[in-house]
């Protein structure tokens, strides 16, 4: 059991990205998926319980390693020259496609009331968000959807978990 | 706290009158949004908009950022005319024809209105959450956003016909083997396949991404994809030589 416990850690560690657990389970045959689960919980437990700096996530549909988040800033400080932040136009763009995914260019634009072709591209070259086909309408628009690296970046692990959309009817009062 | 900081914006005398700058206007996110500060801040109900104040207050507003940037300018216009439209069709008598319910002209707007504010509303939601790269970190993740041309080949830009051309003896050099399964393979899944390389490399030579191919479609939808992320401008080809080797990058952010 601790044996597997530690494996697992070493494969999550070793890991660039979110580590799913049917690749756990493919490295780890023999280990039932309920026991693996198991095991998981209890290393998340672990470095919970001894306050370490670093927690396990179970994001994008996988598990990562992170850094605690009040932590925040003293490892700036060892990473200086990264702001990560993204801009109001961009963020706002993010929102409206990831909340309204597929969704094409024109319904952005109609949303926002805004020409969306700068921060579309931001977006895609940050990987936020990646082309999913094309619409079977006149003039085949691209359909965009987020990515990944999306709910790898907000820390989620699929997108039901995104925060609720107010009801539109609420609004206004 | 965030209307009086673009009251204060606006305010600036240095603001308007500063020929050869550009200046952002990010307090507004757009024709939107400025709409909405203004029924906020006259606290109107957004289902009962007096149009003919908020219409002369937005156009006050767009004579103080006219001046600043053009092309934001177009599209607060779009919407500026919309007012005005809704403003004559609501003093013009209603005649409504018998069977049809009277429509509110600013209905339309309103819902507008409305869905804007719901998703300006999530995006607080969204960045309130920890989020990588500013609230948590991942293991050693560095910066690599930039990455410039190595230099050891002197870019230079190629057209589309070295490309073509350089295609065909790519192409050529490939046994055509006869297919009968027609392989599933959509274009967006090449472009998504090229950044991904891109995204984790810094360049890739054109033979590298067509090597990749094995059949004639993939190959096909290869280039296809190439072409169209170079439209898109997320891509840049560099050739250093004639008939030299033609390599991709992102294009910088």
């Amino acid at each position: 059991m601790e044996d597997i416990k530690a494996i697992i850690e070493a494969m999550i560690f070793s890991s660039d990205q979110p580590l799913a657990l049917d690749k756990i389970q493919d490295a780890l045959p023999e280990v039932g998926m309920v026991e693996l689960k198991g095991v998981i919980e209890s290393l998340d437990n672990d470095y919970r319980q001894q306050g370490r700096g670093i927690v396990l996530k179970a994001v994008a549909g996988g598990f990562q390693f992170r850094t605690r988040d009040d932590l925040a800033p003293w490892v700036k400080k060892i990473r200086a020259g990264r702001p990560a932040a993204l801009t109001s136009a961009t963020l706002e763009t993010l929102a409206i496609v990831a909340y309204r995914q597929p969704i094409v260019k024109a319904e952005i634009e109609r949303l926002r009331g805004v020409d969306v072709s700068a921060p579309l591209k931001g977006l895609l070259e940050k990987k936020l968000v990646k082309i999913l086909g094309r619409k079977d309408v006149p003039g085949k628009p691209i359909i965009y959807g987020t990515t990944k690296r999306f709910l790898e970046v907000f820390g989620l692990k699929d997108l039901s978990e995104m925060p609720t959309l107010r009801e539109l009817r609420d609004i206004g009062g | 706290m965030e209307t009086t900081a673009a009251e204060e914006r606006l305010n600036e005398p240095g603001c308007r009158s500063m020929p050869g700058y550009e200046v952002k206007l990010d307090i507004f996110q757009g024709p939107l949004d400025l709409l909405l500060y203004l029924i906020k801040k006259n606290e109107i109900d957004i289902y009962n908009i007096p149009i003919t104040l908020i219409t002369g207050q937005y156009i006050e507003y767009l004579h103080r950022l006219q001046s600043l940037n053009l092309d934001l300018a177009g599209e607060y216009l779009v919407l500026a005319a919309t007012l005005i439209h809704i403003k004559s069709r609501m003093l013009l008598p209603v005649d409504p024809l018998p069977g049809e319910e009277e429509e509110d002209p600013r209905r339309e707007l309103v819902e507008q209105l409305i869905e804007y504010q719901v998703f300006k509303e999530a995006l607080l939601e969204l960045d309130k959450l920890p989020l990588l790269e500013r609230d948590v970190f991942k293991r050693g993740a560095l910066a690599d956003d930039d990455h410039p041309p190595p230099a050891e080949d002197e870019a230079l830009e190629v057209n589309l016909f070295d490309l073509l051309q350089a295609f065909k003896k790519i192409a050529s050099t490939w046994d055509v083997v006869m297919e009968i399964d027609r392989e599933k393979i959509t274009l967006a899944e090449k472009m998504n396949h090229i950044l991904t390389i891109l995204l984790e490399r810094d360049g890739v030579s054109m033979e590298e991404l067509l090597v990749c191919g094995i059949s004639k479609s993939q190959l096909l939808y290869t280039f296809l994809a190439l072409l169209e992320l170079a439209k898109m401008r997320l891509i840049k080809i560099y050739q250093a030589e004639t008939f030299g080797r033609i390599r991709i990058f992102a294009t910088a952010a």
